[in-house]
């Protein structure tokens, strides 16, 4: 059974239409990679699962479950954490605190989870008791995956987790995104960077234009001529 | 028969108290409806008006500035633009913020005039106020003095109703309308919002300034309380939500109407022993303020709903007709 | 010297003081709720209102029925919220700042329905000062009032600082939209922000009527010098509405200062604009404010 399964799901934004009847899964385990060109759709596919849609028609499932138009709060209760790409880490509160913050629907105590993502996440532990804002972009995007961590989530939505930031960043943040995954958690990541991207996928999807493309495993995906030539050619660097 | 010709003179009064109040509602309007402007100091610039056009027609007097005793003309568009030249420089300052600023500046604002008018003594007699202003067809005999001065102010209302409604329909109406209903798209066509904002403002406030003026020949006085300033301008804001923002008619119908409520329920009351008479007159005050928040939520369009104009429709060269 | 300190300075500091325990309020709930609170003052004057009927029901000193007038205001705040504010939620919030612009009035009226309009005293007698040091003069009620201040102070930076739902307050001050995201009940992060403001409210209304006195226009007239406070810490910044309420109370009572030969710097029929004036200048030269809060 799929971690997550996007089914014909369409919907958009008040009265426009962006997605129109996408489909993928993510299986256990599973890191899978949304690509495609600007206005594809693709962050708004990830929004579908947390509840930030109007779905028209379509489902979502959640291991089997039908979470379809599920809010946000509640989307997150069952265990799906969501990154955004922007404003995701609260600047004012210190990084200790934004992770805090993160576990705020749990009910028992937090911290044997927060000395686990400490590890996972040494430059946070150094930095624990610093404002958030004051960091560097790296760091903040550690911070914000790290906090979206903190209810040990059954999968990881991460939107653009690469955008913004510095060649040798983005090689950091995808190597993390490898570490997060092998201690099990699945991961769905909408990403610019395809090539990157592909390379540490088990699978990947292409939407052009609110609809399934192409889809396959990240090394069949990175070795085919066609996406090559849509997305990976000129440098698929954003 | 003295009875109802009591009634008689008690409708006028009620129609130019209503009318001058449709004054304020249309000038509202505009930064409200059209601009999406929320001005917490009407009483402020109704105030303003009030006192310059007091001020510029009065005989000479040891308790004030006086003696211009120029014509009403003058005097009201001096009113209209003091009152012009203060909503710029307000304007420059608050504009570009959020709405929450404007308001309190405005509040501000409006307070900072009472107590110009209250600590200036040797310009307006403090809170004792200017009295004996002169008013215009006084010397007509009853009741056609009353009668004159409704029909000035209907006039007013009048003009004022027609220019503005071709405004709206205008290409400066309508960009207002987009300003309103989406600002980042009417931003994103390259229009000036903040040059639209000021406009709208300005205009706004010159229209609250005559009707102060007009307020002040038919009372013949204005001190700094004329009425609670809170309530006037709170009074204001009932009558645009109630009758329909964004739309004059609903802006002049929704002033006759609440003003109707206002004073018929004040004479009612007037009638109760004396404590409670004064009590409930706050109680008149808190149910009006509940009206407001009904029709806040249950009807943000007013009695009147708006009639956008329509757009205009031209026909090209092939003889199609399309929308521009 | 010493006339500057007892005249000036430290009836400064008390009005300050009392500026600062309500701008912190409007603060969180412009950090918050995300909207100018008109009726604030009015929050102020209906807790003022309740503790001096708690008081002359009960005999006991204003301090001590302080708390339980401040649980009755909250109740009211919480329930104006519900009924006028929650249904603008997801709406332009221009709509709620003219809901609580309305609320102002509707407050404030029932308030003069119930209670009348007459000027009230919360305190029976005279106070004498104590002298200290041979000339300064401090009297028992100032005192009380600054400490009273200083602990409410604490206890809210206390709050933000160290439990879970103050720093998801903070938290909500950032981002509400990630607030959200992040699973943060937001609800009940907007009770808090009330419960706070309401009951901090209710005690700079008591200190103020331990002053001065009590009249229904006490909380119009406090509005102002709030929301400058507010904007002048820097919106979202409670340590900013501390700093800007101190500095606008001392400000107005030094306005009336003989700085220059033997008038007032400024006619004390002024003294009100005295905040406006800083607000405004605030607003033309820095809308962050001193602290560096959120300009909207």
């Amino acid at each position: 059974m799929s971690v997550i399964e996007l089914d014909a799901v369409v919907g958009g934004y008040g009265d426009t239409q962006i997605l129109h009847g996408v489909s993928m899964r993510v299986d256990p385990g599973e890191i899978v990679v949304i690509i495609g060109p600007n206005g594809a759709g693709k962050s708004t596919a990830m929004k579908a699962v947390f509840g930030l849609l109007n779905l028209s028609s379509g489902h979502v499932k959640l291991n089997g479950e039908d979470i379809t138009n599920m809010p946000p709060d509640q989307v997150v209760r069952c265990g799906v954490c969501y990154v955004p790409q922007t404003s995701n880490i609260f600047p004012s509160l210190t990084v200790e605190e934004n992770l805090e913050m993160g576990a705020f629907v749990r009910e028992d105590d937090f911290r044997p989870r927060l000395r686990e993502l400490y590890d996972i996440f040494p430059p946070l532990a150094e930095k624990r008791k610093q404002a958030a804002g004051t960091l560097s972009g790296g760091q903040r995007q550690m911070v914000a995956m790290a906090k979206a961590m903190m209810l040990e989530p059954k999968i990881l939505l991460l939107d653009e987790p690469s955008a913004g930031l510095s060649p040798k960043y983005r090689g950091e943040i995808f190597a993390i995104v490898k570490a997060v995954n092998a201690t099990g958690t699945p991961i769905l990541m909408v990403e610019q960077n395809a090539r990157q991207a592909l390379r540490i996928a088990n699978r990947g999807y292409v939407l052009v234009d609110g609809k399934n493309k192409f889809e396959g495993s990240g090394r069949d995906l990175l070795e085919d001529p066609e996406v090559a030539e849509m997305f990976l050619g000129g440098g698929a660097a954003a | 028969m003295d009875q109802l010709y009591g009634l008689f003179l008690y409708g006028i009064s009620l129609l130019t108290m209503g009318g001058i109040y449709a004054i304020l509602s249309l000038g509202l309007n505009i930064q409200w409806g059209f601009t999406g402007l929320f001005n917490a100091g009407i009483a402020g610039f109704f105030a303003i008006g009030a006192y310059v056009s007091a001020l510029l027609t009065t005989a000479p007097s040891l308790r004030h500035l006086g003696g211009f005793e120029l014509p009403y003309v003058v005097s009201f568009a001096a009113a209209m633009v003091v009152s012009g030249i203060i909503a710029w420089s307000i304007g420059k300052v608050c504009l570009k913020l959020r709405s929450d600023y404007l308001a309190i500046a405005t509040i501000g604002i409006a307070e900072i005039f009472r107590l110009i008018f209250k600590n200036e003594t040797w310009a307006t007699n403090g809170p004792r106020g200017v009295s004996m202003i002169p008013k215009p067809f006084e010397s007509l005999p009853e009741p056609w003095n009353h009668l004159a001065f409704l029909g000035l102010v209907l006039a007013a209302i009048l003009v004022i109703y027609l220019l503005l409604e071709t405004a709206r329909s205008s290409p400066w109406g309508r960009v207002m309308t987009a300003i309103r209903e989406n600002e980042k798209s009417a931003m994103a066509a390259g229009k000036n919002i903040e040059k639209f904002r000021m406009e709208g403002f300005v205009v706004g406030c010159m229209l609250m300034a005559l009707a102060g003026a007009f307020v002040a020949h038919y009372l013949k006085f204005i001190d700094p309380n004329a009425t609670d300033p809170m309530t006037a301008t709170f009074l204001v804001w009932v009558m645009l939500i109630v009758g329909g923002s964004a739309n004059n008619r609903g802006a002049i119908l929704g002033a006759f109407l609440v003003w109707t409520i206002w004073s018929a329920s004040e004479i009612l009351t007037s009638h109760l022993p004396g404590d409670l008479a004064i009590r409930t007159a706050y109680l008149r005050i808190f149910l009006i303020g509940l009206a407001l928040q009904i029709f806040l939520q249950k009807f943000p369009k007013g009695i009147f709903p708006e009639v956008r104009p329509k757009p205009e429709r031209r026909r090209d060269s092939l003889g199609e007709s399309s929308v521009r | 010297m010493m006339e500057f300190i007892n005249f000036y300075l430290i009836p400064g500091l008390v009005l300050g003081s009392i500026y600062a325990l309500g701008a912190i309020g409007i603060t969180l709930t412009f950090s918050i709720l995300r909207f100018a609170n008109f009726a604030h003052g009015e929050t102020m004057l209906l807790g003022v209102y309740i503790t001096y009927s708690l008081v002359q029901v009960s005999g006991l000193h204003p301090l001590l029925v302080l708390p339980f007038a401040a649980i009755l205001t909250v109740i009211v705040v919480l329930g104006i919220d519900r009924a006028f504010y929650k249904p603008f939620r997801s709406s332009p919030t221009i709509m709620v700042v003219i809901a609580s612009f309305g609320m102002m009035l509707m407050v404030r009226s029932m308030v003069q329905f119930i209670w009348g309009v007459q000027l009230k005293g919360m305190m029976p007698g005279i106070q004498r000062p104590m002298v200290f040091f041979d000339s300064l003069r401090l009297s028992p009620k100032h005192m009380l009032i600054m400490a009273a201040a200083i602990v409410l102070m604490l206890a809210v930076h206390y709050l933000l600082s160290r439990t879970k739902i103050g720093k998801a307050m903070r938290a909500m001050s950032d981002s509400p939209e990630l607030a959200r995201l992040t699973g943060i009940d937001t609800e009940r992060v907007i009770r808090m922000t009330w419960i706070v403001g309401g009951a901090l409210a209710t005690a700079a209304g008591v200190f103020l009527a331990i002053d001065t006195h009590i009249d229904t226009n006490m909380g119009f007239k406090m509005l102002l010098p709030m929301f400058a406070a507010a904007i002048l810490g820097g919106i979202g910044r409670p340590f900013g509405a501390v700093a800007g309420g101190l500095i606008i109370g001392i400000a107005e009572e030094l306005s009336s200062y003989p700085w220059i030969g033997m008038e007032p710097l400024l006619n004390p029929g002024y003294k009100a604009g005295v905040a406006f004036a800083i607000m405004i200048g605030m607003l033309l030269w820095r809308p962050s404010g001193l602290f560096k809060g959120k300009v909207f």
